[in-house]
């Protein structure tokens, strides 16, 4: 008990939470909502989702990805609506307006434009509409609280290279949007439209030109610092694991498609499925052995780790059960509309969910960051010229 | 512990090489500034040091560059890491991790040192540069000083001997510009690391350099001698060395210190002359009468939550050449993008010759005001100069040819065919300027124009400003070159967290500020003197 305790207290000293806890933490989560169209549930993962991010998230420009993800959910629940609505199913009695109906050629049978909107196919959509903005919810969540940088840190050595050029790419969609901005200002300083498609049309070279250049740069800069150094490795052993990594990858496509093909017999699936994952992940530790990378502080993986993961699988197996035990439970009812039950088990596994907002360490910086900085006066210049 | 013997280096395609028989030796611990004009190879030499050139860059290099033993014909860039450290000229754009921490140790992690010594060196690094306060913060979040100095960092903890620098202070303001030098002096005296250092701005550099390497460009062989030999001969030096050379100092004095410890007679000859002086050297202002061609009155900008500008008031008339002056991050931009319409003030007004800015677009907006970006190869979209020009015409609904005209008297001899992008940085702005101007607004605006100028190309910058106010026009220029405001301002502006803390002729606001004062006021304070320009005059007119 007391060692409990002392972990626990650990976590009161300020360090990034292993990123593989949180996004363990937030797929749990969304396995809940994918087993799931009871909007309560569906809301209460949102919520225990957003009141952790809010507790631990970073003071950094990823974690303010948040927002976007939310508002991204709010726009796919209402593009699933307006579906419903023009295209309508049919489903349910409910009639709540009748829309013009369109009558369409008798190639597209099966798809009517306007007619009858129903109480239920709307609640329906709205349901629907609610899992994917839920699940979007919980890979922001997991995206804002574990920066993808430090993921990649995680990732084996053999795989480190193919991942910082991952990440180069990540960072570079919002280099772009801002060059998009100052190619629309240069425009509007020459008398140019600066919106239409004309304006976009004429800032595509301009931007493009400028990413090259930034990528010309960074490789450089990257190449000077040692990326892609390796240390000596015999022609067998390089032979060996690049024959191990593509046995391995075969071994996994067959196993996979042989799994999903109801015509292949049962019992082969898995053993080659299993081989291939075998194969593949002796081929990727081999080749590893070839990197020089050390790492620099890597996050240790502790009880507070333990405790937000766990948090989450455990969510998740708890839905998973009741699901194949109780569906009726975990299904938001539509037909006729009725007002949803919480079913107690799975909320009650998802509120243990929200432990991590407790016991996971804060991250760095927070405390000291939001006295002190940024100083006054000394923005970035981006900023102020955006 | 750099070597260059008999190096020629010939990009593919190029006719001719950009760097011919070059033998140069740097010993350990020294300090070596490489001056030479945009495109003279000086560049080119650096990124010789860590093998970039040619093994990044393509391109032919005879003959061979060791560095502390190692030969980059057989070492490419990567496998020098440990032993030299580049800081690219834009600390932004090779910045690999996003926080300052990781940065710091990504390089280590690259070549493979234990995580107990990373740690170490970390911490070491952290304080040697002073960066342990922002340890934990995103990269995106630093000032341009501060990022330099984490580039710098970044490059230090894989200890390396030999470090490469291009240009950096070039994009920072005075105050950030010390304290980066600041840091390199203290590797070069209590580490023993030798430095090469790329800079145009030689007023800030050249007292802390142990010799000087001039890249004459061209293919002509490199002057190499101490600071105060090459400054003796250099068509251009910075204005205290111009000072003393006017003088007559022995030994040239390199720093403001050394020259006010000489300036002693020249103050007293001088001090009778000062009072008509700073009378006349600005009463060759022509400003026009009437209604003011630029107001911001009580202006506040919002970027999102950060407020760039709080309540600043500036007004500037035609005739006038107004520096807007401050630190990094004070709303120098903002304010100028608030006269082109870019920001909208929330309160306050933007007005340009009586009109409010933000609702302009088009040919309203370029026959009024014209904006220089930072980066003036933003406003150019065309392939080739000539297409340039002859869309400028047609955006302003000039005769044809105006702009091409207008180009030629800022800078002669550009060729219609050649690619915007292949001009040296002064021609580029020089054709920037001519696109702006091809509307004849009576409003200039010019964000940071000295950033990569040389000497030659800033001096007809300067007389390019003057003549275009002699003109009758209004022109305002945000800027960080003191030197420049000396120059050429008949009024400064600070400002300072997004207010004007100080407003008035140049000769009153400048001399006695120890940021902002011009290197000839430095050493002749309390006079009011600015430039060595006034100086000469004012001793020959005697």
């Amino acid at each position: 008990m007391s060692s409990v305790k002392h972990a626990l207290g650990a976590s009161a000293v300020p360090r990034w939470l292993h990123p593989l806890a949180w996004w363990a933490w937030a797929l749990g989560l969304a396995v809940v909502v994918s087993r799931t169209t009871n909007p309560l549930l569906i809301g209460l993962v949102v919520a225990v989702a957003g009141w952790v991010v809010a507790r631990r998230r970073p003071d950094a420009p990823w974690a303010r990805s948040y927002a976007v993800f939310l508002k991204l959910g709010l726009v796919v629940i209402a593009i699933r609506v307006a579906f419903t609505v023009v295209l309508g199913s049919g489903f349910g009695s409910t009639v709540l307006v009748t829309l013009p109906s369109l009558p369409l050629p008798g190639w597209a049978a099966g798809v009517s434009l306007g007619g009858p909107v129903t109480a239920e196919e709307l609640l329906l959509a709205v349901y629907q509409g609610m899992v994917l903005a839920a699940l979007l919810a919980c890979v922001g969540a997991a995206n804002s609280l574990a920066s993808p940088a430090r993921l990649l840190a995680s990732v084996p050595a053999a795989l480190y290279e193919v991942g910082v050029a991952v990440v180069v790419a990540m960072t570079f969609a919002p280099q772009l949007v801002q060059d998009v901005g100052r190619v629309r200002t240069a425009r509007r300083l020459r008398g140019r439209p600066d919106t239409g498609l004309k304006a976009l049309a004429g800032s595509v070279m301009p931007v493009l030109e400028g990413a090259l250049e930034r990528a010309v740069d960074l490789a450089a800069a990257m190449d000077s610092r040692g990326y892609g150094r390796v240390g000596p490795m015999s022609t067998a052993l390089r032979r060996t694991s690049g024959g191990l990594l593509l046995l391995g990858m075969l071994g996994i496509c067959a196993g996979v498609y042989a799994l999903v093909d109801s015509g292949t017999p049962g019992g082969i699936a898995l053993p080659l499925l299993a081989t291939g994952v075998a194969a593949a992940t002796v081929g990727v530790l081999l080749s590893g052995r070839r990197s020089i990378r050390t790492r620099y502080r890597p996050d240790p993986w502790a009880l507070p780790e333990w405790i937000v993961a766990g948090t989450g699988v455990l969510a998740a197996a708890v839905a998973i059960a009741v699901s194949a035990t109780d569906p009726a439970a975990l299904v938001g009812q539509v037909s006729p509309p009725a007002w949803p039950q919480l079913p107690l088990l799975p909320a009650a596994a998802v509120l243990l969910a929200a432990l991590p907002g407790v016991v996971a360490p804060l991250p760095p910086g927070m405390m000291s960051t939001r006295g002190t900085a940024p100083a006054a006066g000394r923005r970035a210049p981006e900023e102020v010229a955006a | 512990m750099i070597r260059f013997d008999d190096v020629t280096v010939t990009y593919d395609g190029a006719a001719a090489p950009v760097l011919s028989h070059v033998d140069l030796h740097v010993p350990e611990g020294e300090l070596v500034l490489v001056v030479g004009r945009t495109g003279s190879g000086k560049s080119t030499l650096l990124r010789c040091v860590n093998g970039l050139v040619p093994h990044f860059t393509g391109g032919t290099l005879r003959g061979r560059v060791t560095v502390a033993g190692r030969d980059t014909r057989t070492h490419p860039p990567r496998e020098l890491a440990d032993v030299v450290g580049v800081v690219p000229q834009d600390p932004l754009s090779g910045f690999v991790t996003d926080l300052v921490e990781d940065e710091l140790a990504y390089g280590m992690e690259s070549i493979g040192l234990a995580p107990d010594v990373m740690r170490r060196r970390v911490e070491e690094t952290l304080d040697l540069l002073g960066l342990a306060d922002l340890r934990h913060r995103p990269l995106l979040s630093l000032s341009g000083g501060q990022r330099q100095r984490v580039a710098i960092g970044a490059v230090l903890t894989t200890h390396p001997q030999v470090l490469v620098l291009d240009e950096p202070t070039s994009a920072l303001d005075p105050g950030a510009a010390e304290e980066v030098l600041a840091a390199l002096q203290r590797l070069v005296h209590d580490l023993g690391v030798t430095v090469l250092l790329a800079e145009h701005r030689l007023e800030r550099v050249v007292q802390y350099a142990d010799r000087v390497v001039v890249v004459p460009g061209a293919g002509e062989p490199l002057v190499v001698g101490t600071p105060a030999e090459v400054m003796a001969h250099a068509p251009v030096a910075p204005p205290v060395v111009e000072l003393g050379r006017l003088a007559g100092w022995s030994p040239l004095p390199l720093s403001v210190r050394d020259a006010r410890r000489a300036a002693g007679p020249l103050r007293e000859r001088l001090e009778p002359l000062a009072h008509d002086a700073a009378l006349r050297a600005r009463s060759s202002m022509h400003v026009v009468d009437g209604e003011p061609a630029v107001v911001v009155e009580d202006a506040v900008v919002r970027h999102g939550g950060v407020v760039a500008l709080r309540g600043a008031t500036v007004a500037a008339d035609r005739g006038e050449i107004v520096a807007v002056m401050g630190r990094n991050g004070a709303g120098k931009s903002t304010l100028l993008g608030s006269l082109v319409g870019l920001h909208t003030p929330s309160s306050g007004s933007a007005t340009v010759c009586g009109v409010p800015a933000s609702g302009l677009r088009g040919r309203d907006l370029v026959s009024r005001v014209g904006l220089v970006p930072q980066e003036p190869t933003d406003l150019l979209v065309a392939d080739r100069v000539a297409d340039e020009l002859a869309s400028a015409d047609r955006d302003a609904g000039a005769a044809p040819g105006s702009s091409r005209t207008i180009l030629d008297s800022l800078a002669p001899g550009i060729h219609d065919d050649i690619h915007p992008r292949d001009l040296s940085e002064g021609q580029r702005l020089a054709l920037a300027l001519a696109v702006v101007l091809a509307s004849d607004p009576p409003v200039l605006l010019l964000d940071e124009p000295t950033r990569g100028l040389d000497y030659a190309a800033k001096k007809r910058l300067v007389a390019t400003l003057r003549r275009l106010a002699e003109q009758g026009r209004c022109v305002v220029l945000a800027t960080h070159d003191v030197e420049l405001a000396a120059e050429v301002a008949t009024r400064v502006v600070v400002l300072a967290d997004g207010e004007v803390v100080a407003d008035g002729p140049a000769t009153e606001v400048v001399v006695g500020s120890p940021m902002f004062a011009p290197q000839v006021s430095k050493v002749l304070a309390p006079q009011p003197w600015l430039t060595v320009a006034e100086v000469a005059a004012a001793l020959a007119a005697s």
